[in-house]
């Protein structure tokens, strides 16, 4: 009964999956050779990658809800604590929704070079059988569930940067606006045939479509709204470094779905992206805290925590291309350049980015995508690219972190300034100091 | 009547409580309190911000105690808290107006 019923889906996955490829105007031509291919190999749902792939999108939702809502949380004031978990937590809500109504049409439909089409609005055309054109073993609607999540991380990945002092309907503002007009023709250029894809920059899991994106959104942000009251002169330290730490744990674990599961398969390169992100996070923890150690004389938990994610988000553009020893040499620097993001680096840029959201995933973005570049050479034990020349590869590399920075850059600000002037960016200084919780969301987190 | 009110060091409260059971002071009130005199802070590092906490945590301990009971409740409260190193603490007396038992209602020594 299950075979019939698979060979029937497998029937009209093919059917849909050859009906849209025809439909498409411009790339009719290309089509029917593309289709021909297909029919030859029968593109046939893989049980397999598919549970995978269903893990996987599961595994980075925990990385957002609650891991990194748990991780900023804990770096904050208690007064804000519950501000931090729902910003998360409504950003996770609001931009998974908007993927599938529009992000996904516009990241991964057609081949323009900033942006794709509206083919799939609303999911058009898509049912439960269909499979992926992408991915071709698994279902659209996976791949679709999966995207989301990546989305929706990357603009919460941005609320710790502006923490504990912006407006929570700017937050929503701010939100729509650049997952619109910055995440979405990231995630094309790099991933949905556009721009840098075309270019052959290499980025496996969103280096630069998460994480240095994200990164300059924060720092945009935190100049933008300005520092904290008592910043510099007050102490503002953690309320809790306990679930900041069950914060990084429950990222660690979830980004063996964003890193692994980012292979698109159950196969040899999803368990080469998979112990890649046990062995660079675990150098970069050491190294961060080994840097730690001999620049003020202790390690801490708070350095462990923050090396661990250093190490992730530079491994996370490479998982897939380089070898694992690469991986550790890639963990080794990532650790200590990314305790330098957020001291020296944060003071020399006299900004109060709240959560370190640019000293670790700006910095540790930047590293990762330009020794991407380095460490898939097949010497290296990498998986090179055809007609791979390190110092091009490389050149390609800066490329797309110029752009990356570029395009955030302008769209934050344009972004930030719009909040600015419809809803306001910034609470006053009254509610700022009473704490967020409670203006805000009319809401306290610990009870005496 | 005095208000004997000492702030000790955290760890010292058990030996405290039993030296002022000892000589007859049976109630007291405990507070914990954050302070400092000549005794330093500790400084904490979080990634690039560090800060230097003046504060060290305390306990306030307050016992109403008869005028013939002052004396003797100084010399265990001295004895029983005092390391030796500083941030000991302090004793402070303070002359006490009235003094009433809520379930009773008595008052003045009675009371204490």
């Amino acid at each position: 009964m299950t075979k019939k019923l698979l060979s029937a889906g497998l029937g009209l996955g093919l059917l849909a999956a050859s009906a849209a490829v025809l439909a498409q105007d411009g790339a009719a031509a290309a089509a029917a050779p593309a289709a021909a291919a297909a029919v030859e190999a029968v593109p046939a749902l893989s049980a397999g990658d598919t549970a995978w792939m269903l893990t996987s999108t599961m595994l980075v939702i925990l990385m957002t809800i609650p891991g990194l809502a748990l991780f900023y949380g804990g770096l904050v004031r208690s007064k804000n604590m519950l501000s931090v978990l729902a910003q998360v937590f409504v950003i996770f809500s609001l931009i998974t929704l908007l993927w599938a109504i529009y992000g996904y049409s516009l990241a991964f439909g057609g081949e323009g070079r900033f942006f794709g089409n509206f083919d799939k609005l609303f999911l058009l055309g898509i049912t439960a059988d269909t499979l992926s054109s992408m991915l071709k073993t698994i279902p659209e609607y996976v791949f679709v569930a999966f995207q989301s999540t990546f989305a929706a991380i990357t603009v919460a990945l941005i609320a710790g940067a502006f923490a504990e002092r912006i407006k929570f309907a700017a937050v929503i503002v701010f939100s729509v606006l650049w997952f619109t007009f910055a995440y979405i023709p990231m995630a094309h250029m790099v991933w949905g045939g556009g721009l840098l894809a075309a270019d052959g920059a290499l980025d496996f899991a969103g280096g630069t479509v998460v994480h240095i994106n994200a990164a300059v959104a924060g720092l945009v942000g935190a100049y933008m709204l300005g520092k904290r009251i008592g910043f510099g002169k007050e102490a503002l330290p953690p309320h809790s470094l306990t679930l900041t730490m069950v914060g990084a744990s429950l990222l660690w674990v979830g980004w063996f779905g964003f890193n692994a599961g980012s292979a698109g398969a159950a196969n040899g390169i999803a368990g080469l992206a998979f112990i890649n992100t046990i062995l660079a996070t675990g150098a970069a923890a050491l190294a961060w805290i080994t840097a730690e150690a001999l620049m003020r004389g202790k390690a801490s938990m708070l350095g462990a925590a923050s090396g661990a994610v250093a190490g992730l988000v530079c491994i996370t553009p490479a998982a897939g291309f380089a070898g694992p020893m690469g991986a550790i040499v890639m963990g080794l620097i990532a650790g200590p350049l990314c305790f330098w993001g957020v001291s020296g680096l944060k003071h020399m840029l006299k900004v109060d980015d709240v959560c370190d959201v640019f000293g670790v995933h700006g910095v540790g973005g930047m590293l990762g995508a330009i020794l991407t570049g380095v460490f898939c050479a097949k010497g290296l034990g990498g998986i090179e690219p055809e007609g791979y020349n390190m110092a091009h590869q490389v050149w390609v590399q800066l490329k797309s972190v110029a752009l990356t920075i570029a395009w955030s850059g302008v769209v934050s600000l344009v972004a930030y300034k719009i909040a600015a002037l419809t809803v306001g960016l910034r609470v006053s200084e009254e509610s700022e100091r009473q704490g967020l919780d409670i203006t805000s969301h009319g809401e306290v987190a610990y009870t005496r | 009547m005095k208000m004997v009110i000492a702030i000790i060091k955290p760890f010292k409260l058990d030996e405290v409580r039993e030296a002022l059971s000892q000589i007859g002071v049976q109630g007291i009130t405990v507070t914990e309190v954050k302070g400092f005199g000549r005794q330093k802070g500790h400084t904490e590092l979080y990634r690039g911000a560090e800060y230097v906490v003046d504060f060290l945590p305390k306990l306030k301990i307050e016992a109403a105690v008869a005028d013939d009971l002052v004396d003797a409740a100084i010399d265990a409260i001295e004895g029983a808290a005092r390391t030796g190193k500083i941030g000991d603490g302090k004793i402070f007396i303070q002359p006490l107006e009235q003094s009433i038992r809520i379930r009773t209602g008595e008052t003045g020594e009675s009371a204490l």
